[in-house]
């Protein structure tokens, strides 16, 4: 699988020879400075923006010929964008996910109220079901959306940045749902994030993005190239390779 | 887990409220009908005095349809465009496509000046009114699609309506300042809006395009609630933003220009009764709100339209300016009891 992409004034490659492998069952990080294009390319992967050159291929299907209905029951997102102001409820907002299954009406049948309950205890919120979505706290409205996200039952779930606005306790608890879910359900998940030192502990596989080159892999043969220590400028963290952590420079 | 709550309850409420201000709407008018005469006239028994039954079926009950149909109609365009545009503020009015009718209208009434007498008043039969408005809302219209196939920010999109609306208004005042006084009048009466003016023939037509709209509004319930999540979203749950995007923006130009054609620009109704109706019903789902704004709307129609009629009085009120006196506090009310507008 090779993928360029761009914005959108003329052919502007953010990124240029991308070889990226996945296999089901995996937790996958993708790491990178701000502005490197990780929202870029997990919208290319998403069919959201347009590819540049290349082909994305899913389940040995060309991701452009999958049309619209047939990949939101293979792919799910959770975005940065905040959504529009509504008077859904945390129910409501999680039964959407259904879309894809339900007749035109969006009616639901007894399997969508199975999976809606399961996708909301899997992330805890059984409790949350009749609050308003305006009522929730970022950490609580993250949960919902990944729960929305699991509603859908995908093989592929892609997390845009799931964890800003979040304090550190909230980090932790989407971080280890997630890791969790890859584990009870085998799905696979893509991340990106700037939580480098979490990713690092959780994660089954890295994608890192830098300015010169797209590396892939685990984290220790990640390390054994030394491509998680040219993640970020020198001059102000340093790679501890023994605490597998990301530290400040003194 | 209650989840699912039952609006069974407050739908039989709306419908009794709706049938009750119908009653009151066809009793209430010019002339004192009593009561019990008017249901013998509704149920078909004998009526002891024909001119009330005159009265009765041939321009109560028509205007009280009149006024159902206009009042859902508008209701359900703007719930629609609030959720296609994810603007509380969008509407028919805002988007400048009941602008658009008013320019047909006018350029149809003023413009007929300067046609001569004989081609001018062969085209100011009632149907050239509507087929004027129509094609002016449909004008407008084409331009807004246009301009959202090359816009993606939905912000310009309602900002070009508001341009479209002032360019209307100006050409209109400009058609006025070379119009007679007469042909002036005429337009100015058409703008007050009146719901009273319709034959059965052109009610059947009316009811027919307002009920296939609604009907083909129905399919778009589903993307509609998707929608309520922001466009990627609702792209990744694969619905058709496009098809979506064209049959609403569609289906409700048809409907406002068509309503804007029959019984005048009517202000307000499309922007107040989806709020309202949200405030009462306190859900963003469409497969509640499409039918109970329908009710609302129809009951606050029939409401605006017994009080413009000024009961036992030989005065009819501009319907246009009792809908803009009865929607704007509604409003102003909701933003300081809500603080803010939902979608």
């Amino acid at each position: 699988m090779a993928i360029g992409y761009c914005n959108k004034k003329g052919t502007h490659f953010v990124a240029k020879n991308l070889n990226i492998a996945l296999e089901k069952g995996k937790l996958v990080t993708l790491l990178g400075k701000n502005g490197i294009g990780k929202s870029t390319l997990l919208r290319t992967l998403s069919k959201t923006q347009y590819k540049l050159e290349g082909e994305i291929r899913i389940n040995n299907k060309k991701l452009y010929d999958i049309d619209n209905v047939s990949l939101s029951r293979s792919m799910s997102l959770v975005l940065t964008e905040k959504i529009p102001e509504s008077q859904l409820s945390v129910y409501e907002l999680v039964a959407l996910g259904r879309q894809p299954y339900t007749n035109w009406l969006g009616r639901l049948s007894k399997e969508d109220l199975i999976k809606i309950e399961q996708a909301l205890k899997l992330v805890n919120i059984s409790d949350l079901g009749d609050r308003k979505n305006y009522e929730l706290s970022d950490g609580q409205l993250q949960k919902v959306m990944i729960a929305r996200a699991l509603a859908q039952d995908t093989d592929i779930i892609i997390l845009d940045e799931p964890t800003a606005h979040l304090d550190l306790h909230h980090k932790i608890e989407v971080f280890k749902i997630l890791q969790r879910l890859v584990l009870e359900t085998q799905k696979t998940i893509i991340i990106s994030t700037h939580e480098v030192n979490l990713a690092l502990q959780l994660a089954d596989e890295l994608w890192l993005m830098t300015p010169n080159k797209f590396v892939t892999g685990t984290i220790d043969t990640l390390i054994e190239n030394q491509d998680l220590q040219n993640l970020f400028p020198e001059d102000q963290v340093r790679f501890n390779t023994d605490s597998k952590q990301f530290i400040l420079k003194k | 887990m209650a989840t699912k709550k039952t609006y069974k309850y407050s739908a039989a409420v709306l419908l009794f409220l709706l049938l009750a201000t119908w009653l009151i709407n066809i009793n209430l008018g010019s002339v004192s009908i009593p009561f019990k005469e008017i249901i013998n006239i509704i149920t078909g028994t004998t009526a002891e005095n024909e001119n009330w039954k005159y009265i009765i079926l041939n321009y109560r009950i028509p205007k009280s349809i009149t006024a159902i149909l206009v009042g859902s109609g508008l209701g359900i365009s703007g719930l629609l465009m609030q959720t296609l545009f994810r603007n509380p503020l969008a509407g028919p009015f805002v988007l400048g496509i009941s602008s658009g009718a008013s320019l047909g209208v006018a350029i149809l009434i003023l413009g007929s000046g300067f046609l001569g007498t004989y081609l001018g008043g062969f085209l100011l039969s009632n149907w050239s009114v509507t087929v004027a408005a129509s094609l002016g809302s449909f004008m407008v219209l084409s331009v807004v699609l246009i301009a959202i196939k090359k816009i993606r920010n939905t912000m310009s999109i309602l900002i070009i309506g508001l341009m479209f609306g002032s360019i209307s208004a100006a050409i209109i005042n400009v058609l006025s300042y070379f119009s007679s006084a007469e042909l002036l009048q005429q337009f100015i009466f058409w703008s007050f809006g009146s719901l009273g003016n319709l034959t059965w023939n052109e009610l059947i037509i009316f009811a027919s395009i307002i009920s296939i709209s609604i009907l083909l509004l129905l399919g778009s319930i589903k993307p509609l609630n998707g929608l309520l999540l922001g466009e990627n979203y609702a792209i990744s749950m694969g619905i058709n933003l496009k098809k979506t995007r064209n049959l609403v923006l569609i289906v409700t130009s048809l409907m406002t220009g068509v309503i804007t054609a029959f019984s005048g620009p009517i202000a307000f109704i499309g922007l107040a009764v989806p709020h309202l109706t949200k405030l009462l019903f306190d859900t963003s789902d469409h497969k509640i709100l499409i039918p109970t704004v329908a009710l609302t709307g129809a009951i606050l129609m029939l409401i605006c339209d017994t009080i413009a009629q000024v009961p036992n009085s030989e005065y009819t009120l501009p319907i246009n300016a009792i809908t803009s006196l009865f929607g704007a506090p509604i409003v102003i009310w909701l933003l300081i009891r809500k603080q803010k507008l939902t979608m």
